[in-house]
């Protein structure tokens, strides 16, 4: 998705502006939206890759003008609203809806740690055969997809080289629609600071991007 | 909502409308059976006051004074962090890069927030920042002139764009005057914005 998320390289944001004892949270309230995401998420009605691109799908005027909290806040109401999870009266009035049932939380205060120390693997051990090597030299596609994909604008088009293969990992193209999580080779790509950037770059500047297989094609 | 100047700095003015939201949302899922308060209370507890960067220092003085450590947390990040045994260290699928006198490493997500929070806890402000995550990829020596940084010019940058499910930790220079200082005091040392690559780690 074409989105105001996907920012690497634009300009006019100013500069970054670090805090001093930053706190972990600056107000009561975005550490329980922290905690209420964790929770709810533990139902499993919704999986990483969904969760950010509902993120993604707030209106743009609403994803830059939010706090990092407040839109993590909005995209899970949405989540929770399509899903039935919860309904809009029941957000309005803030109480259950006459009739349903109470529902029995998976995670509780005895198993919560387990869920905040659990290994969250997407590596799948699915003997996938990969296409490409390290010192390859690759170019990431021009692709500009509807839907989720973690191949940001700037990469796009781009000639980079293979430079380390992670194994089959979950294919969040195709997670975040609910359609499987279609594992295949994960690499890191290594991209010159020239190549994504023009002349004005300095000529011994790097980045690097961990690029599904899809997103590649032999160059 | 309100913007993101509207805080309720520790609770004691009165509650913003983001606040009262919450705080309603949370009684409805409660009601509902679909979330258990305590639980709640818990995560916030543990993101609060048990997880957090000195889990990344311990890992970096580490490297520091074993080099057999260091040779394996640069090979494979994940295991060797998991060998240093705090809780959640097992969690994360990390990948350590190191700078040296001629690499500057840098990491950044620029779709999202991806960051190593096993190992560092959760992200500040400006690392989730519009800010940061549009010019590290494109001016990332005017990103850490941000931070009070000036890198030569012969001093290569390498940025990490975490666009998967793998986090990026950087491993900083030893800095010179501390050959004498042991694991727990070069631990105390190492500073979170050292472990994401916009700060050097200051000689004590």
């Amino acid at each position: 998705m074409n989105g105001v998320h996907d920012m690497g390289g634009m300009h006019g944001f100013g500069p970054v502006l670090p805090e001093v004892d930053e706190p972990v949270f600056h107000a009561p309230w975005e550490g329980r939206v922290l905690g209420l995401n964790r929770l709810m998420g533990a139902w499993r009605r919704w999986n990483i890759d969904a969760s950010r691109h509902s993120i993604e799908r707030l209106p743009p005027a609403d994803y830059l003008g939010f706090s990092y909290y407040e839109k993590w806040l909005a995209a899970m109401i949405n989540r929770m609203l399509a899903l039935g999870m919860i309904t809009a009266g029941e957000l309005a009035s803030g109480h259950k809806a006459d009739g349903t049932v109470v529902a029995s939380p998976p995670v509780t205060a005895d198993t919560v740690m387990d869920i905040i120390n659990a290994v969250g693997s997407y590596q799948r051990d699915v003997g996938a055969n990969p296409r490409f090597a390290a010192g390859d030299r690759v170019r990431a596609r021009t692709i500009n997809p509807e839907g989720h994909t973690r191949l940001p604008r700037y990469a796009r088009g781009r000639l980079g080289v293979i430079e380390r293969d992670h194994g089959a990992q979950v294919f969040p193209d195709s997670n975040s629609r609910f359609a499987g999580e279609a594992p295949q080779t994960l690499y890191t790509v290594c991209f010159t600071a020239r190549e994504l950037w023009g002349e004005a770059a300095n000529p011994a500047d790097h980045v690097s991007l961990d690029l599904w297989e899809d997103y590649l094609e032999p160059a | 909502m309100t913007g993101h100047h509207d805080h309720d700095h520790g609770g004691q003015e009165i509650p913003s409308a983001t606040a009262l939201r919450v705080k309603a949302l949370e009684s409805l899922l409660v009601e509902k059976g679909l979330v258990d308060p305590a639980a709640l209370d818990a995560i916030i507890d543990s993101y609060e006051n048990k997880v957090g960067p000195r889990h990344g220092a311990r890992v970096v003085a580490r490297a520091w004074t074993d080099p057999a450590y260091k040779a394996r947390l640069l090979a494979d990040g994940s295991n060797a962090i998991a060998e240093v045994g705090f809780p959640g260290s097992q969690r994360a699928h990390v990948a350590v890069v190191e700078n040296t006198p001629s690499l500057h490493n840098l990491v950044v997500c620029t779709l999202c927030s991806c960051y190593p929070s096993s190992v560092l806890g959760l992200p500040p402000v400006w690392y989730k920042s519009s800010a940061y995550r549009s010019r590290a990829v494109i001016d990332p020596r005017g990103v850490l002139r941000d931070f009070g940084l000036t890198l030569d010019e012969g001093v290569a940058v390498r940025v990490w764009d975490s666009t998967a499910e793998l986090r990026y930790l950087v491993l900083p220079e030893r800095p010179a005057g501390t050959e004498g200082m042991d694991e727990d005091a070069l631990t105390a040392l190492v500073s979170r914005d050292a472990m994401i690559g916009t700060a050097k780690v200051a000689t004590p």
